[in-house]
């Protein structure tokens, strides 16, 4: 083998690009966002754990379903979408570039993104917003609640315009080479992100702020909650997808090995752009206007989604054991014992993945058709999303930090730096573990989520659920020192760690991978096929909807506290 | 002599296929995980 | 593209397994009728009464048949009105008997809510407009929660009721 290795054809390792000062500082800006939304919305999670368990009561006059606005919004929106966007950015700066244009497109983006941000965020702090993340009409927020939101989308829509157009420019330069790996994977991405975000962009600006402005006196309930939703599932997916880029693509780079199969790995992807956004169904699963037969449909269409993360799955372990087994760990097991525990830019990202098995079984459970009646809006739910986006998802990110954002600031990830990260790692686990298991549990009993504290009469399940509250509080204090020693780290990172050189780690193909296919950049074909799938999914269920709609309704602001 | 030419045939093997026992055994046992939370969540559904 | 022979093996029983549930689930839901609730019936959300269900007197339970209740609730912020008592005051409480079917019917006045029989499969979104309905046979005695699990208010919380199952 050895032989066979150097006389075949010498490997081209795909052109990279140098990050320079003014990119960094661009990557830098995003991220920060992240991390100081990570830090406000992880406090508003333990002030509701500690609401709901009974041990304080907020003081001012503060509302508990203010602050849950807060914790949703800024978490799952600002939090995501700013990691996302800062790291695409930076994973496309590496390995197709970008120009100085694209680079001053790009801070548009950041500063449309922040505005839009920061106009939603004051209004929920006034109060006159505490509708939660999903905004369900009829409860009326403020319009700027609405008008901050589609600013937050459109900014995100122009970084996607500059990906797209950034490999554009390294693919005209480079008409016979397939693109590199991540660069197809963050296209896919933003084509997802930007089809899916059309929706909930044309219910917020079409529905929502002419209504909420007073221009239009009703709004379609059942129309914008299918909008949103038909936003709201590729959005999970657009959290999962940069993770799966760094499992994908950067892991086997950091454990010495080798990408297991480019192809396979692409495939996977456009399996994702296909199935992500005609399923938004499952999550309307108990709703009464919409017709059972087009539910299931989109339920078969949901379990089709799960079939490119069971190729993940495999490709990971493969991944592991050839490398394993290449550095001469024998046994059925030894290349798992012997993977790089010890390296936290390894460690965080695998214990994230090992969370998504519990994690993906309760998705699949979630959209089972009528089975879903068991756990839905109870705690169950809020227990599975804090595997999959607040474990798998954060975890990975967590990981890319430790690397990107010494490597951004020209620093290095000490010895001290990795043991700490391998601290925070374990107290999150550990934390998320109480938490999100005994949300599981409660909602199998029946507790509710979205909600404060309440003896809801003093029933003996209620009693019961009180129990697995506390549980959560104990979780959720043990996730915040998490949250304070990951913040510490990024700060340490960015302005204090020693100044060095921090690899920007990227996996290549073996030296004798079979060639990818050329069509699977057939963009044209994979955003047809898409919209096809969209309107067999949509099209029939959605004017029926349109067709059999009730009066609707006025808007209503006064359940939400805002006079 | 014939030892080292079976493991030599052996590695080509491996080149072709690498070997991903410990690979399928995890994924069959990630797939048991799934169908026995299923099927669980499934039991609590026509019970209750 | 290549597949590895073990990955193939991986796919079919993983899609399989897919599979399988989706069967599972289709026979449920087409054959014996266990579809998530989907009756599309519509209502004016300011006008609920003009539906006979909905109209003050008929709120809460009513017995039609031996062993069959109905349940009408008319949902707002932050309560579940099921008509009024003997002397007047709200019913907060419904008993019935076990092994008795029951067939919940709901609507709502303002925003959305949630109806959920804590432990039982009665877990239903109600939307304004809209009537939620969903018949079930109360198998096991005891006392369930009927909670909101819907944002619906800073009162959300307080918005529930008892289901209790007797003997």
């Amino acid at each position: 083998m050895a032989i066979k290795k150097t006389m075949s054809i010498v490997h081209i390792t795909p052109k990279q690009f140098p990050i320079t000062k003014k990119e960094a500082r661009l990557y830098m800006a995003f991220i920060s966002v992240a991390f100081i939304s990570l830090f406000i919305g992880g406090l508003m999670g333990l002030l509701q754990t500690l609401v709901r368990s009974g041990t304080i009561t907020l003081p001012w006059g503060i509302d508990y379903y203010q602050v849950l606005t807060v914790h949703g919004v800024i978490l799952a929106l600002v939090l995501t979408t700013f990691f996302i966007i800062g790291f695409q950015f930076a994973l496309m700066g590496k390995t197709v570039g970008i120009s100085m244009k694209q680079r001053k497109a790009a801070w548009i983006s950041f500063w449309v993104m922040l505005i839009g941000t920061m106009m939603t965020a004051t209004m929920i702090l006034l109060g006159k917003a505490s509708v939660l993340y999903t905004f369900y009409a009829p409860l009326q927020a403020h319009p700027l609640f609405y008008i901050g939101l589609a600013l937050v989308i459109v900014g995100s829509w122009v970084a996607g315009i500059v990906n797209f157009r950034q490999v554009y420019v390294w693919k005209r330069a480079n008409p016979d080479e397939k693109s590199p790996l991540l660069a197809f994977m963050v296209t896919i991405n933003m084509i997802m992100w930007i089809i899916a975000s059309l929706g909930v962009a044309v219910a917020v600006l079409v529905q929502f702020i002419p209504w909420s402005l007073g221009y239009a006196e009703t709004i379609n309930v059942l129309v914008s909650r299918t909008l949103f939703w038909y936003f709201g599932h590729p959005l999970v997916y657009f959290w999962l997808l940069p993770a799966y880029m760094a499992w994908y693509a950067i892991i086997p780079k950091i454990i010495g090995g080798k990408i297991f199969s480019d192809s396979l790995a692409r495939l996977s992807f456009i399996l994702f752009l296909f199935f992500s956004i005609p399923v938004g169904f499952h999550h309307q699963l108990t709703e009464p206007g919409i017709d059972p037969v087009w539910k299931f449909i989109q339920v078969v269409l949901t379990f089709m989604v799960v079939i490119p993360s069971l190729m993940t799955a495999f490709s990971l372990f493969a991944t592991f054991e050839i490398t394993g087994r290449k550095k001469g760990f024998g046994g059925l097991f030894g290349w798992f014992r012997h993977l790089p525990w010890k390296d936290i830019r390894f460690l965080a990202p695998m214990l994230g993945m090992l969370a998504f098995i519990p994690g993906g079984a309760g998705g699949i459970i979630n959209a089972s058709h009528q089975m879903n009646a068991v756990v839905h809006n109870t705690m169950w739910v809020t227990g599975h999303f804090h595997l999959t986006v607040a474990t798998t998802v954060m975890l990975t990110f967590f990981g890319v930090s430790y690397w990107l954002i010494p490597h951004l600031t020209g620093r290095k990830l000490t010895p001290t730096m990795n043991k700490l990260g391998i601290i925070q790692s374990i107290i999150w686990i550990v934390g998320m573990a109480i938490m999100s298991g005994s949300m599981h549990i409660q909602g199998l009993l029946g507790g509710p989520r979205r909600s404060s504290y309440s003896e809801y009469g003093g029933t003996e399940q209620a009693a019961d659920w009180l129990g697995y509250q506390i549980a959560q509080a104990i979780g959720g204090t043990i996730l915040f020192i998490g949250i304070l020693l990951m913040v510490y780290i990024v700060i340490k990172l960015a302005f204090f760690a020693p100044t060095g050189k921090e690899a920007f780690p990227i996996a290549e193909e073996e030296a004798d991978a079979k060639p990818t296919p050329k069509f699977m950049e057939n963009w044209k074909l994979w955003i047809g096929i898409t919209v096809l799938l969209i309107l067999f999914a949509y099209t029939v269920p959605f004017i029926d909807i349109i067709q059999h709609s009730p009066p609707g309704s006025p808007p209503f602001d006064w359940p939400i506290g805002n006079q | 002599m014939r030892q080292l030419n079976d493991k030599k045939i052996n590695e080509e093997q491996q080149s072709q296929e690498p070997n991903l026992k410990g690979t399928l055994i995890s994924v069959v046992l990630l797939g048991l995980f799934i169908i026995i939370a299923w099927g669980s969540i499934f039991y609590i559904f026509m019970d209750r | 593209m290549h597949l590895h022979k073990y990955e193939k093996i991986w796919l079919i029983f993983g899609i399989g397994s897919l599979a399988l549930f989706l069967v599972v689930l289709g026979f449920g839901a087409f054959w014996k009728g266990t579809h998530p609730q989907s009756h599309g019936a519509t209502i004016d959300p300011e006008n609920i009464e003009a539906h006979d269900a909905f109209q003050s007197e008929n709120l809460g339970l009513t017995k039609v048949d031996e062993d069959k209740y109905i349940v009408n609730i008319a949902a707002s912020a932050f309560n579940y009105d099921m008509g009024v008592d003997e002397d007047g005051n709200p019913v907060k409480k419904i008993t019935i008997p076990k092994g008795s079917t029951v067939l919940f019917q709901i609507t709502t006045k303002d925003v959305v809510h949630g109806f959920n029989v804590s432990g039982t499969n009665v877990n239903m979104m109600v939307e304004p407009g809209y009537i939620s309905r969903m018949e079930t046979v109360m198998k096991k005695p005891g006392e369930y929660t009927v909670v909101c699990n819907e944002y619906c208010g800073v009162g959300h919380h307080l918005m529930y009721a008892t289901v209790e199952v007797t003997e």
